[in-house]
C-alpha cells in the first residue's frame, strides 16, 4: 500500500492510502479537532458522520467532518490547536 | 394554586410574555398560560430580527415604537437576548431598486431613523459574499438581532417580580370570567388577554388572520461570511403577495457564526412539516444573491405559522364581540419586533391610560365587519 503526504496544522505527516483522516489526526495525536461555541475541547466521536463532533478544515474549506474524508496526498488540514485542559493526553 | 386573577394571558411566547410584564407593571394580578414551553411556537420558529418596516404608516409606527423600546430592553444586559446589532442591509439589485432606496431613505430621515444609502463599492466591502453586479443598499444601522426564546424567558423572569404566577396548561375554550383548560380546570379572571399566535384561532376560530407558513435553515458556523442582516429590496413585493406561494432573500449572521437563511411564505399551511419544493426556490434565491452558501453546510431546516391578518398590522386591544376579552395576535412576520410595543398599546388600553402611539389601526374592531358573523 502506497504512502501519502498530508499537512496537518503545517505539520507534515505520512498515512497510507486510504486512511480516514479521523483516524489519521488521532494517529497523529491530535486530541482536540475543534472547539465548542463555548470554547470547549471537541474530537471525534462516533466516526460515522452523526455526531460532528470530528469537524475540521480540510483545504481551506471549514466544518468538514473528518471521520467522511479519506486522506489525499497534498492535503492542508487545519484542526484547533488546543490541548485538553486535563494536560497529558491532548499533547503531542 | 390560585385560581382567580386580574388578568389572565393566553400564551407564553414573546407577545404573551411581554404582556404580562406590562400588566404586572400596573400592578394588576397576572396569569399566564402556556401548554408547550415558554417561547415555544412562532417565538422559536422566527429569526429574531429587530426591525423597522415600512408596509403602511401604521406599521413604521408600531415597528419603530418598539424597537426603541428593545434599544431600552437591552441596553442594562443584552446578553440574556444575545443580542446582536448587526443593522439591517438591504440589497438593491437593479436602478429600480436603487430608486426605491431613496423613497425608503427620505422616509426613514423624516422619522427619525438612521440610515445610509450604500453605494456599489462600499457594499462589496461590507459584504465581500454578496453576488457581484447589484446596484447598491440601504443601511439601517438601529436594526438588530436577539434569540427570541431566551428573551420571552427574561421578559417572563422580570415579570416574577411582580405578582403574577405562570401556569403550564393548555386552553381549551374562553367561558364568561375566565378560561378551561384541557385537564377540565377552570380559571377565573375579569380579563382575558388571547397572546396565542397562531393558536390563537383555536380559540377564536372567527378571528381575521391565515396561516403563513415559513422555512428557514440554520449553517454551520462561518464566522464572518455575512456581516448584516442581508434582505433584498424587493423584499416587500415578495413578501406581501396575497395568494400563492413566495420566497424572498434575507440572511442573518448569528452570534455564533452560524447563517440564518430565509424565507418562504405559504399560505393556508398549518402543519409543520417540511416543504422541499418551496425550500428548493428558497435555496435557489439566497444562492442567487450569495452563491457562497451553497458551500456551507447546513445542520437544520424547520418551519413555522405566521398569523396573517389581512391589511398585515396585528390585532391589539378589546374584543368586540365578547368583553373582558382582549387581543394581542396577529402579528405575521412581525410579533418579535412589536412584541414590546404590542404589551405597552394593551397594557395602556386595559387599565384606561393615554397610550404612547396611536392604538386606532391596530384595534380588532377594525374587522367589526367579519367578527360580527360569530
Amino acid at each position: 500500500m502506497s504512502e501519502i503526504k498530508l499537512r496537518v496544522n503545517n505539520r507534515e505527516i505520512t498515512v497510507k492510502e486510504n486512511t480516514i483522516l479521523a483516524a489519521a489526526l488521532a494517529n497523529a495525536g491530535i486530541a482536540v479537532f475543534r472547539e465548542s461555541v463555548q470554547g470547549e475541547p471537541r474530537t471525534f466521536l462516533c466516526g460515522m458522520g452523526i455526531c460532528y463532533e470530528c469537524r475540521v478544515t480540510v483545504n481551506g474549506a471549514p466544518n468538514r467532518l473528518s471521520c467522511q474524508v479519506l486522506c489525499e496526498n497534498g492535503m492542508e488540514v487545519t484542526t484547533s490547536e488546543a490541548v485538553l485542559p486535563t494536560g497529558e493526553a491532548g499533547r503531542e | 394554586m390560585k385560581r382567580e386573577f386580574d388578568v389572565l394571558v393566553i400564551g407564553a411566547g414573546i407577545v404573551g410574555t411581554a404582556c404580562t410584564l406590562e400588566l404586572a407593571k400596573t400592578g394588576l394580578t397576572v396569569a399566564v398560560l402556556e401548554g408547550d414551553t415558554v417561547g415555544s411556537g412562532a417565538t422559536a420558529a422566527g429569526m429574531g430580527h429587530i426591525v423597522v418596516m415600512d408596509d403602511s404608516p401604521a406599521q413604521l409606527a408600531l415597528t419603530r415604537y418598539s424597537q426603541l423600546l428593545w434599544d431600552e430592553l437591552v441596553q442594562s444586559d443584552p446578553r440574556p437576548h444575545e443580542y446582536h446589532p448587526c443593522g439591517t442591509l438591504w440589497l438593491a439589485a437593479d436602478a429600480e431598486e436603487m430608486a426605491g432606496v431613496e423613497l425608503k431613505q427620505e422616509l426613514y430621515l423624516s422619522h427619525g431613523i438612521p440610515c445610509q444609502p450604500i453605494g456599489r463599492e462600499e457594499l462589496y466591502r461590507m459584504e465581500p459574499n454578496v453576488r457581484p453586479g447589484l446596484e447598491g443598499g440601504f443601511l439601517v444601522p438601529g436594526d438588530s438581532v436577539v434569540y427570541p426564546p431566551s428573551s420571552a424567558a427574561y421578559l417572563l423572569s422580570k415579570a416574577k417580580n411582580f405578582d403574577t404566577t405562570f401556569i403550564r396548561g393548555q386552553v381549551t375554550e374562553l367561558v364568561p370570567g375566565g378560561v378551561r383548560l384541557a385537564d377540565g380546570a377552570t380559571l377565573k379572571a375579569e380579563n382575558v388577554v388571547v397572546a396565542g399566535g397562531w393558536n390563537s384561532k383555536k380559540l377564536l376560530p372567527e378571528l381575521p388572520m391565515r396561516a403563513k407558513k415559513g422555512h428557514l435553515v440554520i449553517t454551520d458556523r462561518y464566522p464572518d461570511f455575512v456581516k448584516h442582516q442581508l434582505v433584498e429590496m424587493a423584499y416587500i413585493k415578495n413578501a406581501h403577495a396575497s395568494e400563492g406561494d413566495s420566497v424572498a432573500f434575507n440572511v442573518q449572521p448569528r452570534p455564533t457564526g452560524q447563517v440564518l437563511i430565509g424565507s418562504s411564505r405559504q399560505y393556508d399551511r398549518e402543519d409543520a412539516s417540511i416543504d422541499f419544493a418551496i425550500l428548493g426556490v428558497m435555496l435557489r434565491q439566497a444562492f442567487g444573491y450569495m452563491p457562497g452558501l451553497a458551500e456551507l453546510s447546513t445542520i437544520r431546516v424547520w418551519t413555522g405559522i405566521r398569523p396573517a391578518t389581512p391589511d398585515g398590522l396585528p390585532l391589539i386591544g378589546p374584543y368586540p364581540a365578547q368583553a373582558g376579552v382582549w387581543l394581542a395576535t396577529g402579528h405575521e412576520g412581525l410579533g418579535i419586533t412589536t412584541a414590546l410595543g404590542t404589551a405597552r398599546l394593551l397594557a395602556a388600553q386595559l387599565t384606561g391610560q393615554p397610550a404612547e402611539i396611536a392604538t386606532e389601526p391596530y384595534l380588532p374592531a377594525r374587522f367589526s365587519e367579519e367578527l360580527a358573523h360569530v
